[in-house]
């Protein structure tokens, strides 16, 4: 397997796990707005994810396409970070989740807007302009529930509580990280930490909410490790697929 | 600089055409908006072989509309005779509403969508009374290039096409 087709995965792979999670809550939002803004928001995702799982199916060229590497690859081939594949929870876990990955996504994707590979390259300046996009979204209802009312407030620190344990794996590169770094098609994440806490800091200064700093972090969805939500949600994605192989709209 | 990606559509050499062919195209969100006011058709060209290249850019990157296009776009040309197509879709430059015509930003503020500024310290129209006095309702919109208005003078929401 080319190390560009793994790179490619799994960032193809983040956007993917949190594009269906998204999906999952549609209907379910406390204003119709704000189905409508999951909605969008879930698309963007599945596009970025879409267009970087053909463009890694491409470079493999083994003869699986974007939908075979979406649908049927076993849970252990998926390398999204924990983060993503959190469950919905409530509103407040669905806004924090995305919060603290727009404010990393943000800037993933400046950086890789100049990546040597040009698709890669493409891809990236498109999505970086709808991570701003979502970020503003994501940063306003930080503030508005953090800095609302006394139940806002508690679930708001609550679901920090319980995401900030997959905060460092964003940052923590590996190998693979270090070699798209040097061949200058990639970045390396831990160059992506000091904006990341600038933008998080200020807006939960604003919204009156602490970082959760009991130090305890998970990791391991680079290599395949996932926490047991991970199965849960490929047995609902990957069913049509597994059921009907082959299956076409 | 590619003279394929100045704002607006770049024709090369025959295909002047077959520019206006695509012309006949539809956005399928938003019907008043042919692909050419929109900025999305980058370059029609016929190759020696009489293959039509065609290049389009999405709009954002999960835009439902794009498998769409490509179908009307064969079969538009089709219609025309001409069976050989290629459709190429590349994402860089990022399309951006600044590629949109000034044709197209007047059609959409007669369908009633508050047309994308091209300086965004302008104020928001309302497109049916045209006060510049209006409210955010929601960033994100019926598609994902609208967010939703309320205009503060004659109290009717709005679409508004967003900048990017
Ligand atoms: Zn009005």
């Amino acid at each position: 397997m080319s190390r560009l087709h793994e790179y490619l995965i799994r960032l193809a792979d983040d956007n993917l796990i949190l594009s269906q999670r998204l999906s999952e809550y549609i209907s379910r939002a406390p204003e119709l707005e704000e189905d409508l803004a999951v909605a969008n928001i879930a698309l963007d995702h599945l596009g970025v994810a879409m267009h970087l799982l053909s463009y890694a199916a491409e470079v493999q060229g083994d003869g699986r396409t974007a939908d075979d590497l979406a649908f049927l690859r076993s849970e252990r081939e998926y390398t999204n970070v924990l983060l993503v594949e959190q469950p919905n929870v409530d509103f407040a876990h669905i806004i924090a989740r995305q919060f603290l990955f727009d404010a990393y996504q943000t800037g993933l994707w400046q950086a890789l807007a100049a990546s040597n590979d040009e698709t890669l390259a493409g891809v990236a300046a498109k999505a970086a302009k709808e991570a701003a996009y979502h970020l503003r979204h994501s940063s306003g209802w930080m503030i508005r529930l953090g800095d609302g009312t006394a139940e806002s407030h508690d679930r708001a620190q609550a679901a920090l509580a319980t995401l900030w344990r997959f905060v460092d794996e964003l940052f923590a590169g590996d190998d693979l990280d270090a070699e798209m770094a040097a061949t200058g098609y990639g970045v390396a994440p831990e160059e992506l930490r000091s904006e990341w806490d600038h933008r998080v800091d200020s807006t939960l200064t604003a919204a009156t909410l602490q970082r959760s700093e009991d130090g305890y972090q998970r990791s391991g969805g680079r290599n395949g490790f996932h926490t047991e939500q991970l199965g849960h949600l490929l047995g609902e994605m990957q069913w049509m697929q597994r059921s009907y192989p082959g299956l076409q709209w | 600089m590619d003279a394929a990606f100045v704002p607006g559509v770049a024709v090369v050499t025959s295909a002047l055409s077959l520019r206006k062919i695509l012309g006949e195209v539809v956005d399928p969100e938003i019907p008043v908006l042919t692909i050419a006011d929109l900025g999305i058709l980058r370059k029609v060209e016929e190759a020696a072989d009489g293959t039509i290249r065609v290049t389009i850019t999405p709009t954002y990157s999960g835009c439902p509309a794009m498998d769409h296009l490509r179908a009307e776009i064969e079969r538009v040309l089709g219609e025309h005779g001409h069976d050989r197509v290629a459709i190429t879709t590349v994402f860089a430059p990022a399309w951006t509403t600044d590629w949109m015509t000034s044709e197209g930003r007047t059609k959409l503020e007669k369908y009633g969508i508050a047309p994308p500024r091209q300086d965004p310290t302008e104020e928001i129209l309302c497109p049916r009374c045209r006060d510049d006095g209006s409210r955010l309702v929601s960033e994100f919109g019926a598609t994902a290039c609208k967010a939703l208005r309320v205009c503060s003078s004659c109290g009717e929401p709005f679409d508004h096409f967003k900048e990017i």
